[in-house]
């Protein structure tokens, strides 16, 4: 089963282990991989993890992407944005997002590209909860097109997240709350973890090179000293995530949503 | 006591120049009947403090809009709103870009008359650089932790949309999430309140006056707007109007495409607009969405 596993499918389960052993913390998955990542972390490795119905409800099982038919939620709990901000600040929640860049200091943007930034030449939604999450909580990030546009070579053009350069941080601010998991990209899972904090590939998807990785990323990469090959997704796994997923929303997260192994292509 | 008043009357209590909360979130629970009325007026050089949606872009496009605060503006399901990327990406558009949860601590401190309130949040970002006006404080004790002083976000006016009012200027907001409706409210001078029920004066049990969510002495005019929220999510009355917005949205590609929104559906008035799109039984039926 797992040869015919899709790299969607392959990413959700990469996703899943972010959250592994993160403890009773709110799982945030912006966007349908982190979410069912989210979700497959919780019906597997981590129960114990809150989950939102991505509205303002506690679910006490995730909640499939989508039109839900006749599935009746399972609430526990009460969870607003009023109360998102109040479990941010509070520092008890772990988010995987997709920003539009990201850069070698794990800074994060959301704002504008190109341009100034009084005229940039694109603007996309803004700052959002960046600043927040980032500075209160572990945040993960999800590409689905790895490339030089995403991981830029310098600086992102709107520092919405914070990261690791040590210029941005005032003498007096708390840094030790800003912590960092995971990259989930359609080539690899990285993380800032090298020396300095310096992006280091942890796995590369089947059939994907280091020098592949590297020449679609704008800044330089390490690769882990024990750097495999991404997990595939199991048969029990892909039953969970295609219930989680009924309508197939995965399979339009990765351009021409290819196989997770290309030689079953 | 009798704050009812229409729309034109409500927004007639605006001036060119104030500062404009407007609550909801994104495409949900936007009082965009008040916003239509607000396009039709000839108020202008606002500053619009919201978690924007629609009623952003259509401010822009209208040109109503000096300065614009907020954290994002965003249809959610259409992720980029059209008109405000036009204007913000014309240069012209005066920003204070801020986190969500800042923008929260902004309208809270205005609402408790403080000049600021102390957070992490914002440092160590472009939130600071972008907005030299923000400035830092230490604690006074012995942590001595540097935080962002997030000034006040005091409000001339808010426009909300509530699901039942009465003429006294109570409230009660349904839906499973109201925001921050309450914040905007207690951050302005004058909040106008549209509503999908209005009643003579509420007289509630004890669970239903849980919805009740600020007090009627911040509500200076009550605005009967049956579908007021539409075409954004209005629960649990009524889902977003999908279709609606695709339209709205496609509408920015085309060549003088917001006069065409405007004089189609906004300009006839708002008895016209309800017929133009489709009508309140139309809209009622709407479903909410599943996310």
């Amino acid at each position: 089963m797992s040869e015919q596993a899709t790299l969607a499918e392959l990413m959700i389960v990469a996703a899943s282990e972010a959250w592994r052993d993160n403890g009773e913390i709110f799982a945030s998955g912006i966007g349908p991989i982190p979410r069912l990542g989210a979700s497959l972390a919780k019906l597997t490795h981590s129960p114990e993890l809150l989950m939102t119905d991505s509205e303002a409800h506690l679910v006490s099982e995730p909640v499939p992407l989508g039109p839900r038919g006749d599935h009746q939620p399972k609430y526990e709990g009460y969870l607003p944005f009023e109360r998102v901000f109040e479990c941010v600040w509070f520092g008890a929640r772990h988010a995987m997002i997709g920003p539009t860049q990201i850069d070698r200091w794990a800074q994060t943007n959301l704002s504008v590209v190109g341009g100034s930034y009084e005229q940039p030449k694109a603007a996309i939604l803004g700052v959002r909860g960046l600043p927040g999450n980032s500075i209160n909580h572990r945040n993960s990030f999800f590409v689905p097109q790895h490339n030089k546009r995403v991981f830029v070579e310098g600086e992102v053009d709107m520092v919405c997240g914070v990261g690791t350069k040590a210029e941005r941080w005032l003498e007096g601010a708390r840094r030790d709350f800003a912590t960092l998991g995971v990259v989930v990209t359609n080539l690899c899972v990285m993380a800032f973890d090298g020396p300095n904090q310096a992006a280091r590939v942890r796995s590369l998807h089947p059939g994907v090179s280091f020098e592949q990785v590297q020449d679609a990323t704008g800044f330089p990469l390490l690769a882990a000293d024990d750097m495999g090959t991404t997990q595939l997704p199991t048969a029990e796994q892909l039953e969970i995530i295609r219930r989680m997923d009924p309508h197939d929303i995965r399979a339009k997260q990765v351009k021409d949503n290819p196989p997770a192994v290309p030689e079953a292509a | 006591m009798d704050k009812s008043m229409t729309a034109a009357e409500a927004i007639g209590r605006l001036e060119s120049g104030m500062t404009l909360g407007i609550g909801g979130w994104g495409p949900r629970r936007k009082p965009m009947a008040l916003v239509r009325e607000l396009l039709r007026s000839d108020v202008t050089d606002l500053t619009v403090v919201a978690y924007g949606g629609p009623e952003v872009g259509m401010l822009c496009a209208a040109g109503k809009v000096k300065r614009l605060v907020y954290p994002f503006v965003t249809m959610d399901a259409i992720p980029l709103e059209p008109y405000f990327r036009k204007a913000r990406q014309s240069g012209e558009l005066s920003i204070m870009e801020l986190d969500e949860g800042m923008f929260e601590w902004g309208l809270r401190a205005a609402g408790m008359r403080m000049s600021f309130l102390p957070t992490r949040v914002g440092l160590a970002t472009d939130v600071m650089s972008r907005n030299p006006e923000l400035r830092t404080v230490a604690s006074p004790y012995d942590d001595g932790e540097v935080y962002v002083a997030m000034p006040a976000l005091k409000l001339d006016a808010a426009l909300l949309h509530v699901n039942v009012a009465d003429r006294l200027g109570n409230t009660l907001e349904r839906g499973h999430d109201r925001f921050f409706d309450h914040l905007f409210a207690r951050a302005a001078d004058a909040a106008y309140v549209s509503c999908e029920q209005i009643k003579d004066q509420l007289q509630l049990d004890a669970e239903t006056v849980q919805d009740n969510r600020f007090e009627r002495y911040l509500v200076k005019g009550v605005v009967h707007a049956p579908c007021g929220a539409h075409p954004t999510y209005f629960g649990p009355d009524y889902g977003w109007d999908m279709a609606h917005l695709k339209a709205y949205n496609a509408s920015a590609t085309e060549e003088d495409g917001w006069a065409g929104y405007f004089n189609h559906y906004i300009a006839p008035g708002e008895d016209a607009y309800l017929k133009a799109v489709g009508g309140a039984e139309h809209i009622r039926s709407l479903s909410l969405p599943a996310f």
